[in-house]
């Protein structure tokens, strides 16, 4: 098999250091010898390749921007992103898995949990040991997640839940459960709800057509008690999980481009191979055309998503300059994988070929982590200072 | 248990190569650069020799150009503890046995028992340096190692030998073992072992000047391969064919 080149027109990847580089060539090996051989058979069968999650968490797949005393390397945010990219670049679902575990379930830890919970925690969660995953959205609330109906009372000591959750990554294999819920004086609070709690369940949502390589799942809160030193002390109000899902859209800003850059590659290789009238598929002008518009867009997502790393690493980087890159890499990507999975012809439509499966995986990428349409709106009020969400 | 790793800087092995304007060497224009794959079966072994002895520091030493700090530091965040750089940007002027002197003088200084190679290099192809500093230093040398142990002084290694057969030698330390592919699995580079790279020792030193005892004189491609020629269809076009690959082919 002929190795990932990557496409870099403006010589990016210059841009990035010695160590940025390294993680990439690592996860990019990592991809290559160990997700690529297996993902299509996954996605067949409808399985994450819970398998590798020991290799991924000894890779540091998880939480690796995490401070080194709680099991994480201390990464920075650019480093970070080149990992997102390289591991969607095998597939959406295996990087959403990671994305969960890093930037929703870690990170809320880290910024608004207790000491005891940070220790508890983030070691296990760094070696794959266990696995959580973030309940905000519900059946009736995803754009608007302050119209969420689960609820939290303070009942002697500890606290009551009731609520679903809906589109959880990871939820039927979770070990811990980041579950939000409004308090009776309608202040959102976050709580830990651990594996085989009573009165909670996840059941798996089947009948997928996209991310099938990764769990998804319902939460179920039926009077579940927690002790209050479940509930994630700094964490007060909509403000908490929205700042955790800054961090995952950031992830997944850069990890779109590493779908497009596969699609992209594919349908490259496969137009210089083909021969079509005698001459390989490549060098027609409608297929030149295509190549070129999307050797282009994806050249302006690897910049988009390389200086909102440089700005996140400066502590500068706003949550609009998140929406805009998430936005705008996310729709390239499928817009991509769209054109790709056509330029393959009926070969597209196989699971050998990766472009069709990115393509599936990212329609779901398209509307999760805020939907393209919410995040013109926030680049709408950014730039006119009028919301206009409702 | 100390172990010295020699490593090669070579054109990564997809590269299409030409020949540069000197006739002697390829085109360096647009080549990119890794480590020698038989390299990573050797610093695999050194970091399992370095395991199995219950500790030590493992050394990977190259000789090449600057840039060839990014194949050492990679080699550090794979495990190893220290690189050594022997600089020189004149890589292809050396033969074999001006890099072997050069890595045999650093190798003594470091007074290590077990020296790991790849079993050639797969930009040459020569496969002497390995035997070459094992003479230079007076040390035992067994090449193309596919599974070793080491017991106290001695390494009990197999190698690979014509045709597929096996050979079991002993050898006494110190020696140099050239790795063969079967030798072990190669680990990831973790993100892990990235971050502690960056806290490891990697020194660059100019190599020592040695002077080859043999240039190169013309480096070329194979001749492009010519268009088949189609010597009719059916059994009609045998004996036809049979003649030309006799007679002109004398391939038969």
């Amino acid at each position: 098999m002929k190795r990932f080149q990557g496409l870099d027109f403006l010589e990016l990847e210059g841009e990035l250091s010695e160590e940025e580089r390294m993680v990439r060539d690592a996860v990019r090996s990592f991809v290559d010898e160990r997700i690529l051989p297996l993902i299509g058979k996954c996605y067949e069968d409808g399985r994450f390749p819970s398998e590798l999650v020991p290799e991924m968490a000894s890779l540091g797949l998880f939480g690796p921007t995490v401070p080194e005393e709680y099991g994480g390397q201390g990464l920075g945010s650019v480093a970070y992103g080149v990992m997102c990219r390289e591991l969607e670049r095998g597939d959406s679902g295996i990087r959403s898995m990671a994305s969960v575990q890093g930037s929703l379930v870690m990170f809320p830890i880290l910024e608004y949990g207790s000491e005891e919970q940070k220790k508890r925690w983030l070691p296990k969660l760094a070696k794959g040991e266990a696995i959580g995953c973030f309940g905000l959205t519900e059946p009736d609330a995803g754009s608007n997640p302050g119209g969420m109906l689960s609820r939290c009372k303070k009942d002697g000591t500890g606290w009551v839940l009731n609520g679903r959750k809906m589109w959880i990554t990871n939820g039927t294999v979770s070990d811990v459960s980041i579950v939000w819920a409004k308090d009776d004086a309608g202040v959102v609070r976050g709580f830990l709800v651990e594996k085989g709690t009573k009165g909670f369940t996840a059941p798996e949502t089947k009948g997928k057509w996209s991310l099938r390589a990764s769990v998804t799942s319902e939460l179920v809160l039926d009077d579940v008690r927690v002790p209050d030193s479940h509930r994630l002390p700094k964490a007060e109000g909509l403000k908490a999980p929205l700042s955790c899902l800054t961090q995952a859209r950031y992830g997944i800003a850069w990890g779109a481009v590493g779908a497009a850059m596969a699609c992209f590659e594919e349908a490259l290789n496969y137009s210089k191979d083909r021969i079509v009238f005698n001459k390989p598929l490549a060098g027609f002008q409608i297929p030149q055309m295509k190549l070129a518009d999307m050797a282009t867009d994806i050249t302006l997502g690897q910049l988009m998503s390389l200086k909102i790393g440089r700005l996140k690493e400066l502590g500068r980087l706003s949550h609009f300059q998140v929406s805009m890159a998430k936005r705008n890499n996310v729709s390239m990507a499928l817009r991509i994988s769209r054109v790709c999975r056509d330029m393959l012809g009926a070969n597209g439509i196989l699971l050998e070929y990766h472009s069709g499966r990115h393509m599936c995986n990212l329609e779901t990428v398209y509307t999760y982590e805020g939907t393209h349409d919410i995040h013109s709106l926030a680049i709408g009020e950014a730039v006119t200072g009028l919301p206009a969400y409702r | 248990m100390d172990v010295a790793v020699c490593v090669k800087r070579v054109p990564s092995t997809d590269t299409r190569v030409k020949v540069g304007a000197s006739g002697t060497s390829i085109d360096p224009t647009g080549v990119q650069y890794e480590l020698n794959p038989f390299d990573e079966f050797a610093v695999e072994e050194a970091l399992r020799v370095k395991e199995k002895t219950g500790g030590g520091t493992v050394t990977v030493i190259c000789l090449g150009p600057g840039d060839a700090q990014k194949e050492l530091r990679n080699e550090l965040a794979r495990g190893a503890d220290k690189a050594v750089l022997l600089k020189d940007d004149q890589l292809e002027a050396r033969d074999a046995y001006s890099i072997a002197r050069a890595l045999a003088d650093q190798i003594q200084k470091l007074n290590v028992r077990v020296v790991m190679m790849g079993k050639q290099a797969v930009d040459r192809d020569n496969g002497h340096v390995g035997s070459m500093v094992a003479a230079m230093l007076g040390y035992a040398c067994v090449t193309e190692v596919v599974k070793m142990e080491i017991q106290g002084d001695t390494a009990r290694c197999e190698r690979e030998i014509e045709g597929g057969a096996r050979e079991v030698v002993e050898a006494q330390l110190p020696a140099v073992f050239t790795a063969q592919k079967g030798l072990n699995e190669p680990r990831y580079v973790k993100l892990p072992g990235i971050m502690a790279a960056k806290k490891k020792p990697l020194e660059e030193v100019a190599a020592p000047a040695v002077a080859p005892k043999l240039t190169v004189v013309e480096m070329s491609l194979p001749p492009a391969r010519q268009a088949g020629r189609f010597m009719g269809k059916g059994k009609e076009a045998v004996p036809e064919l049979l003649r030309r690959l006799r007679e002109e082919s004398k391939v038969l």
